[in-house]
């Protein structure tokens, strides 16, 4: 058996999977996958539980099959949470500088990251990040670290992810019922753009896109740091639903047309072309139109994209994005998503491919377990944090502490 | 039968725009109708009153007045049949005719039921296009109340008037009384109804008369007037104060004879006219169109702004939906090339505050009428499946548990 200190896990409650990837932190800090475990969701709908007890035996499935993969016993996960209920904006915080010599110390740090994180957030919320962005000293932005800099004014950009409490308690306290501690709480939009992006692309500017099967997240960087981050609560269970509806299936046949026919935009050549779906006996019980199949896809991912370009063009961010758009997440895998992103967004887009870890690699290379990787590798950066090594790059911190504690 | 004025004068003065409007109120509910049109807000057109009894005739306001009659009736009127009341008009189709002679644009008010009304219309709007002259019929059904027979009367009437007339907006008065607080009193539902029905007129006529900030020219109306085969329906909202074309926006897409907006989503062809004091800014314009467009992405917009120095800090916007499959054509049309300046005073000030109303109608051109047509069933019920109990997900007033397909009407058939 390992030291259990060297284990972080990383679980992801999903609508369609629950997922969990579990990481051995190497004595240099680079992490190796050691195992994966997962199970059909069935009692989430739009990243969100309906169904507890449905929900904790598929939990320890997922987690038993991860337990015996990796040969050790899991007590604690960093935990994915996600919903329709989270949103993420920019706030500031301000603070003077009051020493003497107007040296900025650790102290004024401390105190102006305190500022930004005191907003006015509704009273049922609760912040589960407050990501640093840049400081600013007397105006002069794009200030990296200021202690030991002269100033009288200190200012802090944060990007701040809140989402409603009782429903993050919700999944925390299910954890916590299988005798598992939470180390903390990521957004899954986060941790999949901590799995996809190098430090290069986050400098160039770049937007991951993680199509869930209940809901799909996106987080933007630029300038190395999160600028922008998004739920929507829409996945490729509504693109089942759209087809069962439009092609009057039943839902389990639309998810495996949808699968097996399944495509972003209509290909010329399935025009006209039809399927026929039969029964056990091989009578054929119903033709399906494959190009009716791909439009309503289509339409359904696009307009995904859409309120995503919608909300970057809102926000001011469509320009920034040099690095182009990485896609992940389970949808990812519809063939001619790429292309679809492209024509939304006209700009550079790639199926994301994790980075940064090692490990069982050809399991691991699939957009679906994106987040999962990017809760190991947030959990490793903790660690590390944790144990004085290094600072935890762009400042992740934990607010949740607290709220891991209540329950 | 008599004519109680000289027809030779019935050419009113074409307004600026060189549209000349007349009005015909047809039998007692279209007299009541046109009673209520403010005279001074429709200065520029020529009110001409046609009815089979001459007592009510004479007690209305208007210019030309037509009295249907012959022995048979006794002075009694068609005693509430549409087949006498039409082989009478017939009988004077040349008279019909030459009231309607001069004029680019006929409409017709009428309460479709009774005899004058059903049996008259349609042999008006048929003289009136022969003449020359487009035709927009505004009527009402009658209430379930009055009886199969006069429903049955009015829908034969109406079915006459669609094929006989360029575009019919059509009311049917049990709708109006599921939006009206049930106390209300029988005379007031009944100014109520026609109170819809005029500011479909208004509406109309706004966009014929008011100077054309931007256009609709007559073309457009036309175009989308006679190809469209399908069912339409109208809205007519206000809105006052700096919130106006918000709330304006907020009002159409709430709008229950437009389905609350999701006649939009399942429209092909929308015509949009705002019409406002000079204080209308490009803004306003732009948050409107802009906010309706994005209901009705695949519909073909023709959007029109106009100012009326008159409504100070009022926003007035007619909207009409044309409806994708069926048969009929329901718009608005405006003729005229231009809209003119003939800005009358007054003006629709009606009503005050955001009186809405819309008429879910259908019209149907003349050459779908003669063909048989294979109509389709509304899908009345959208099921979201799986998403049914969960919350629903809002984006933009917008329910994205439902199929893309369905909200943007694109057909899978």
């Amino acid at each position: 058996m390992f030291d259990d200190s060297n284990i972080i896990a990383g679980l992801e409650v999903g609508t369609s999977k629950i997922c969990v990837v579990v990481g051995e932190l190497g004595p240099d800090g680079a992490v190796n996958i050691i195992g994966l475990g997962q199970a059909r969701s069935r009692g989430v709908r739009k990243s969100e539980i309906i169904d507890p007890a449905q929900v904790e035996e598929d939990l320890r499935g997922a987690m038993f099959e991860a337990e015996q993969m990796a040969d050790v016993e899991i007590r604690s996960v960093y935990l994915g949470v996600s919903g329709g209920h989270i949103r993420g904006f920019n706030n500031r915080g301000m603070h003077p500088v009051v020493s003497a010599d107007r040296e900025i110390t650790p102290d004024d740090v401390e105190d102006v990251v305190k500022n930004a994180k005191a907003i006015n957030l509704p009273a049922e919320d609760t912040v589960i990040h407050a990501v640093r962005q840049h400081f600013s000293v007397d105006g002069q932005d794009g200030v990296a670290n200021p202690v030991g800099m002269l100033g009288a004014r200190l200012g802090v950009d944060m990007h701040v992810i809140h989402g409603n409490a009782n429903r993050l308690q919700n999944v925390i306290r299910l954890v916590r019922a299988t005798s598992l501690e939470v180390d903390d709480v990521v957004f899954t939009g986060i941790a999949s753009s901590l799995a996809l992006l190098n430090n290069e692309q986050k400098e160039l500017g770049a937007l991951v896109i993680d199509l869930g099967g209940g809901t799909t997240e996106y987080v933007v960087y630029a300038n190395g740091v999160m600028r922008h981050s998004g739920v929507l609560a829409v996945g490729g269970d509504h693109v089942s639903n759209d087809l069962a509806y439009g092609l009057k299936v039943p839902l389990s046949r639309a998810e495996k047309l949808k699968i097996e026919f399944g495509s972003a935009l209509v290909n010329e050549e399935t025009r006209g072309q039809t399927i026929s779906l039969t029964n056990e006996l091989g009578l054929e019980l119903k033709r399906i139109n494959l190009e009716h199949l791909q439009r309503i896809m289509s339409l359904r991912l696009e307009e995904i994209f859409e309120l995503i370009a919608q909300d970057l063009e809102r926000v001011g961010l469509a320009e920034y994005l040099r690095a182009g758009v990485l896609l992940c997440g389970g949808g990812a895998r519809v063939p001619g998503l790429v292309k679809l992103a492209e024509n939304v967004f006209q700009m550079n887009v790639t199926a994301g491919h994790t980075c940064s870890v090692s490990g069982v690699t050809a399991a691991l290379d699939q957009p679906e377990f994106a987040a999962g990787i990017g809760l190991v590798k947030f959990g490793s950066l903790k660690t590390r944090h944790r144990e004085g090594r290094s600072f935890l790059p762009r400042g992740l911190k934990d607010m949740f502490g607290k709220l891991i504690q209540r329950s | 039968m008599d004519q109680q004025t000289d027809l030779a004068g019935a050419v009113p003065p074409p307004n600026p725009a060189g549209t000349a409007i007349k009005i015909f109120g047809v039998g007692n509910a279209g007299l009541a109708m046109l009673g209520a049109l403010n005279p001074a807000e429709f200065a520029a057109a020529q009110f001409a009153g046609i009815n089979t009894e001459a007592g009510t005739l004479a007690a209305s306001p208007a210019l030309v007045k037509i009295h249907l009659e012959n022995k048979l009736l006794r002075g009694l009127g068609s005693g509430g049949d549409p087949d006498r009341a039409r082989a009478l008009a017939e009988e004077q189709f040349l008279i019909l005719k030459s009231a309607c002679e001069g004029a680019n644009v006929v409409f017709i008010l009428a309460g479709l039921g009774g005899g004058a009304g059903s049996g008259i219309s349609p042999v008006l709007a048929k003289a009136a296009r022969e003449a020359g002259a487009l035709v927009l019929a505004f009527v009402t059904l009658p209430f379930e109340c009055e009886g199969n027979r006069r429903e049955a009367q009015a829908l034969q009437g109406l079915e006459q008037l669609k094929s006989a007339a360029d575009g019919v907006i059509c009311l049917p008065s049990q709708r109006i009384f599921k939006l009206v607080d049930e106390n209300t009193g029988a005379l007031e539902m009944f100014r109520v109804i026609d109170g819809f029905l005029i500011e479909g007129v208004r509406g109309l006529w706004q966009l014929l008369t008011r100077p054309g900030l931007i256009q609709i020219h007559f073309a457009d109306l036309q175009a989308l007037l006679r190809d469209r085969h399908t069912e339409s329906a109208f809205a007519f909202v206000e809105a006052t104060g700096p919130g106006r074309s918000r709330e304006a926006v907020e009002n159409i897409l709430s709008h229950p004879l437009l389905d609350e907006g999701r006649a939009l989503a399942e429209s092909d062809a929308v015509l949009v006219n705002l019409t406002a004091g000079t204080d209308l800014s490009m803004a306003e314009i732009n948050r409107v169109i802009d906010q309706v467009k994005r209901q009705c992405s695949q519909a073909q917009i023709i959007m029109g702004a106009a100012l009326d120095p008159a409504m100070e800090d009022k926003l007035c916007v007619t909207i009409i939906v044309a409806r994708q499959e069926q048969v009929a054509t329901g718009r608005r049309f405006s003729t005229a090339a231009s809209t003119s300046g003939v800005a009358t005073g007054g003006a629709s000030a009606g009503g005050g505050g955001s009186r809405e109303s819309a008429m879910p109608r259908s019209t149907r051109t003349r050459k779908a009428a003669n063909k048989p047509i294979q109509t389709q069933l509304p899908l009345t019920i959208v099921s979201k499946g799986r998403f049914d109990k969960s919350e629903p997900t809002k984006h933009n007033g917008e329910d994205l548990d439902v199929p893309t397909f369905i909200r943007r009407g694109i057909s899978m058939n």
